[in-house]
């Protein structure tokens, strides 16, 4: 089975959110990188850019598809991880660690209580391969 | 990431599929692997450098026989079925009145009155009931056998040593696009030197029943497991493979809108060979030049392009893109896009809209990869 951090939060789109302070940290869970496959290409927002919550900031791109990715929160983009430009594949890798993709400065740290916890993701994708 | 829907076409091997962890995907109203646990691009580098073994048994199969058969054939395809001798297969297409592809197909004789032709998955019912309404002569029998067979390609530079382990026939001795029959692991089988990667290697047909059997020989003999074994290989590489290569593939570069010509199959258009469905369009079109022309693209710049993308130059649209994608085994972007015949030029600078970000490519010469023999 996909492997599900207990201390982040979780996306119906399969982001997780590692909250550090005002910043979230953003990235695409275990479950979504492993069924789209390897990562080739990963297109990611510049630095300074505003997203509301639910937004497209970015893409994943597959051998075969292309996938957007949303940021589950509002905010600024404070930092991007630069090195998915040369290595992608890193999304696959390690989805939780080198595999982040944005940090982003909340406009509303309230928006994490919305999202789900390591356990109600499970039950999601567990219904969603059924 | 949700399940097939039901009511699926499922090939003989569809359990093997699910017990090897095949990623199973609505493949045109079949139940097919879109990739194995490997992963797309090992399974792509796989097969250039060792072997990959693929699951084609969804391909139609319709078989033409009697005296009549190959003025038949002859008269509904583009190629000459004429010029094909006993155990010879060639690579030809259905064509509308218009000269455009209702199918590309491979015609194989086995005898001056039984031929197979070998039609894609997705066409086979359309073809079937084209073939059929074609047919006028009583002396020619047709006949859909499409659900008696099973497909497996074998396909690689290691493929020949593999399956030469399984037969006695003499696999050095089929030359590219021939065939023999004989025993594979004991189950009678048609061996055909043919294939859909740009490799050597060959496409092993035999009964639906035994479909397992030799799937799972096939992979134990290619010592599958092993870092240079044999390894099953699932859609998604199959089209990286035949893009890289730069063949067509039906819905995507050729279909009842592009004519031959324009897709670059002028070779399997022979004009001196008597009349055929789309002979005179065809003519008519290579007589007056064509407007638009299939092309090879390399993204020049960091992006993928999509199918369906539109290329552009200097700010007008100018066609589209029929296949994009990451080459795993040249490690660039590449695609086939129709254009007008003034850029279809080497060297010609495009864009390719992707997602509305405008992305330089350039047109280059295709194949984009070809097997040093």
């Amino acid at each position: 089975m996909a492997n599900v951090p207990e201390n982040l939060h979780y996306s119906k789109d399969h982001e997780w959110v590692r909250v550090e302070g005002d910043i979230a940290v953003v990235g695409i869970t275990d479950y979504a990188q492993n069924s789209l496959g390897d990562v080739v290409y990963v297109e990611l927002p510049k630095v300074g850019e505003e997203f509301a919550a639910n937004e497209s900031f970015g893409s994943v791109e597959s051998v075969k598809a292309v996938s957007e990715v949303f940021s589950p929160v509002s905010g600024t983009v404070a930092e991007v991880n630069e090195v998915l430009n040369d290595e992608p594949e890193k999304v696959n890798g390690d989805s939780y660690g080198e595999g982040w993709m944005i940090k982003v400065r909340m406009s509303n740290s309230g928006e994490v209580d919305s999202l789900l916890t390591a356990a109600e993701y499970e039950d999601f994708t567990k219904a969603e391969t059924e | 990431m949700t399940a097939p829907a039901l009511g699926l076409q499922k090939t003989p091997l569809n359990a093997a599929h699910h017990r090897m962890g095949g990623r199973m995907v609505d493949f045109g109203g079949w139940e097919m692997p879109v990739q194995y646990p490997a992963g797309t691009i090992e399974e792509h580098l796989r097969t250039r450098t060792h072997a990959g073994l693929f699951d084609v048994s969804h391909m139609g199969e319709i078989d033409v026989r009697g005296p009549g058969s190959i003025a038949f054939i002859n008269s509904i395809t583009s190629n000459d079925a004429s010029k094909l001798i006993d155990g010879q297969a060639q690579y030809s297409a259905l064509t509308t009145p218009e000269g455009t592809v209702i199918d590309d197909l491979l015609v194989y004789r086995f005898a001056a009155d039984q031929l197979t032709l070998v039609v894609n998955a997705g066409t086979t019912i359309k073809d079937w009931d084209w073939v059929a309404s074609q047919s006028r002569d009583e002396s020619v029998e047709l006949k859909n056998v499409s659900s008696e067979f099973c497909q497996l390609a074998l396909q690689g530079p290691d493929a020949l040593e593999i399956l030469q382990k399984l037969t006695d026939l003499p696999l050095e001795d089929i030359k590219y696009y021939h065939f023999d029959q004989g025993g594979v692991d004991g189950v009678p089988a048609i061996v055909s030197r043919t294939g859909y990667t740009g490799e050597d290697g060959f496409e092993v047909y035999a009964a639906a029943d035994k479909a397992e059997q030799l799937w799972d020989k096939i992979l134990d003999v290619g010592n599958t497991g092993s870092p240079e074994g044999l390894l099953p290989c699932g859609l998604a590489a199959r089209n990286t493979l035949r893009l890289e290569a730069a063949l067509a593939l039906y819905g995507h570069e050729i279909d009842e809108t592009t004519t031959l010509l324009e897709a670059n199959l002028g070779w399997i258009c022979k004009f001196n060979k008597g009349d055929f469905v789309g002979r005179a369009a065809l003519a008519k079109q290579k007589q007056e030049g064509l407007m638009r022309r299939l092309v090879g693209f390399e993204i020049t710049e960091r992006g993928i392009a999509r199918d369906g993308q539109e290329v552009v130059v200097e700010g007008a649209k100018v066609g589209r893109v029929t296949s994009g994608s990451p080459a795993p085994f040249l490690k660039n972007n590449i695609g086939l896009a129709y254009v007008p015949v003034a850029f279809a030029g080497g060297g010609q600078q495009i864009h390719i809209d992707v997602r509305g970000r405008l992305v330089a490519a350039q047109i280059v010469k295709t194949p984009f990869y070809k097997r040093v023999r």
